[in-house]
């Protein structure tokens, strides 16, 4: 319990201040722009998208620039904002077999239909430091192919499909309502909807903990990036007033296909089963996370032993959310004065009471060795 | 109520809607702005900024589960002829829902529709092919080949 308390106020006011005086910082440094922030800072705006899970890349950028670059105050931001919208409705499902690929790998098939495309990625850098960007030297445009990449690349995961090795992700219920997290509270067990939901708007660095743990051994897995492709997809929406579907917009995604060791019945041969991860922009290592999560997390359809933190849904599903986790954290900050008077009378009480009794037996013992 | 597929009379519509959503706000403005004879409109509907929530399918095929929402603007507005326009597009930008919505109601005017396809959506069309394909140009670039090398003996 913490009781309300007054006073402070100027010095909140100057606090608030001082705080905007060092999000500026040194006044001969030229200030940043919410442009150069979505232009030169897209895997920090697409993060915040991700996890505040709101697709605005200039919204993100004011979020960065507003949190001094804190990327967890950010995505507050960003999540408080959207509590001020109202909703139009829901997209029609995205289909990332018709994503504009900018970059799909697969870590199963060398020679895979449409091959490999790298784009742009860390991967192949050394991880120095590059001191000519220090100098602000220009940079020169990507080198570029004649022929763009052919549209609608196969899936891998649907190549594995046609030999039946890899278990079928078919929608059984096309007209039921999605369940929504922001709607309604989480329930246990929880549908695997619920699950990709809390998972997408996820911390990464939570995920990425939980998914290296079942690599290391605290859960089954013995996973395969199947495939992880990124790139441009249009979103369509069927407004109620026109009654058929328009694009409203293109936004970038990110998939990863997991693909597991197998599982099989009496009834189907074994398969390889399946862990999804999917993203607003380019988060490439919060996808193959989440889909190693989504892995872990369907144990118990699998009739798997639950035994490992990320199977384990109420503790992953309850912990995955950094706004919620980041405010009981912090909330300790606010004051608990009142508590922590009682418990220092609970403690001085006690003391006084140990104080005495060792009193006690002192007097005792003295008396014990006179009597001697 | 889960949404239909467009019958096949809206198509047209559909693909001019599509084309206005896509355009970059600077485009569309500026063809917007040298389109002799724009007519006058009322707002049905001002423009409002809410939002869509972005619905993906398990393993990309499945059934289907709630992204996250992205930011869309739309407008309604009337010409003075009765025909009415809508427009819904991605982000915050109210004058972008407006024109678009405006435009939309002039593609369904007959006597419109050949100069504004060809002044407006046509120029954006190919505009936003444009920019897909020097993006995906660049990404092409990043294909690996892989080669054997033979051995010799």
């Amino acid at each position: 319990m913490y009781v309300a308390v007054k006073g402070g106020d100027k010095a909140i006011e100057n606090s608030l201040r001082y705080l905007a005086d060092i999000r500026r910082g040194d006044r001969r440094v030229p200030e940043l722009s919410i442009a150069q922030i979505r232009e030169q800072l897209p895997l920090a705006v697409d993060r915040v998208m991700t996890e505040g899970s709101l697709h605005d890349p200039d919204l993100a950028a004011l979020a960065i620039k507003q949190a001094n670059g804190d990327i967890q105050e950010a995505v507050f931001l960003l999540r408080a904002y959207r509590t001020t919208l109202p909703r139009f409705g829901a997209s029609l499902p995205i289909d990332t077999a018709k994503m504009q690929i900018r970059r799909r790998i697969s870590a199963t098939y060398k020679d895979l239909p449409g091959g490999q495309i790298l784009g742009p990625s860390f991967d192949y850098t050394h991880r120095l430091l590059d001191f000519t960007l220090a100098a602000n030297g220009e940079t020169r445009e990507a080198p570029k192919s004649d022929e763009p990449v052919p549209e609608g690349m196969p899936r891998v995961a649907d190549i594995l499909d046609h030999e039946g090795l890899i278990e079928l992700e078919i929608p059984d219920d096309e007209d039921g309502a999605v369940p929504d997290l922001t709607r309604e509270s989480m329930s246990f067990p929880a549908d695997r909807a619920t699950r990709l939901q809390n998972l997408a708007r996820g911390d990464e660095g939570f995920l990425l903990a939980l998914g290296y743990s079942t690599q290391r051994g605290f859960g089954n897995a013995h996973p395969f990036a199947g495939e992880i492709r990124m790139g441009e997809l249009a979103v369509s929406f069927v407004p109620e007033e026109l009654g058929f579907e328009i694009e409203i917009g293109e936004i970038t995604v990110t998939e990863c296909q997991m693909v597991n060791q197998f599982k099989g019945s009496s009834k189907v041969p074994p398969q390889f089963t399946r862990g999804y991860g999917l993203t607003f922009g380019h988060c490439e290592r919060k996808a193959m996370s989440m889909a190693l999560v989504d892995r872990a997390l369907r144990a118990r359809e699998f009739g798997e032993e639950i035994e490992a933190p990320a199977q384990d849904e109420e503790f992953v599903l309850y912990h995955s959310d950094n706004v919620e986790a980041s405010g009981f954290v912090q909330h300790l900050k606010l004051p608990h004065y009142v508590d922590f008077q009682g418990e220092l009378v609970t403690v001085r009480e006690l003391r006084a009471e140990i104080e005495a009794r060792e009193k006690d037996n002192q007097t005792d013992d003295d008396e014990l060795a006179a009597a001697e | 109520m889960e949404p239909q597929a467009s019958p096949p009379h809206s198509n047209e519509r559909k693909r001019w809607m599509s084309i206005l959503a896509k355009a970059s706000y600077e485009d569309l403005n500026s063809l917007w702005q040298n389109l002799p004879d724009k007519p006058e409109w009322s707002r049905i509907r001002a423009p409002e900024i809410g939002m869509v929530m972005v619905r993906g399918r398990m393993g990309g095929t499945g059934n289907r589960f709630n992204l996250g929402e992205m930011t869309v603007t739309r407008c309604t507005v009337g010409l003075s002829c009765g025909l009415i326009g809508h427009g819904y597009v991605s982000g915050r930008n109210k004058d972008h829902a407006e024109v678009a919505a405006v435009i939309d109601a002039l593609m369904q005017r007959k006597e419109r529709a050949e100069t504004v396809e060809h002044s407006i959506i046509k120029p954006l069309e190919l505009r936003h092919l444009d920019r897909r394909k020097r993006a995906s140009r660049k990404a092409a670039a990043t294909k690996v080949e892989f080669f054997t090398v033979a051995r010799e003996n």
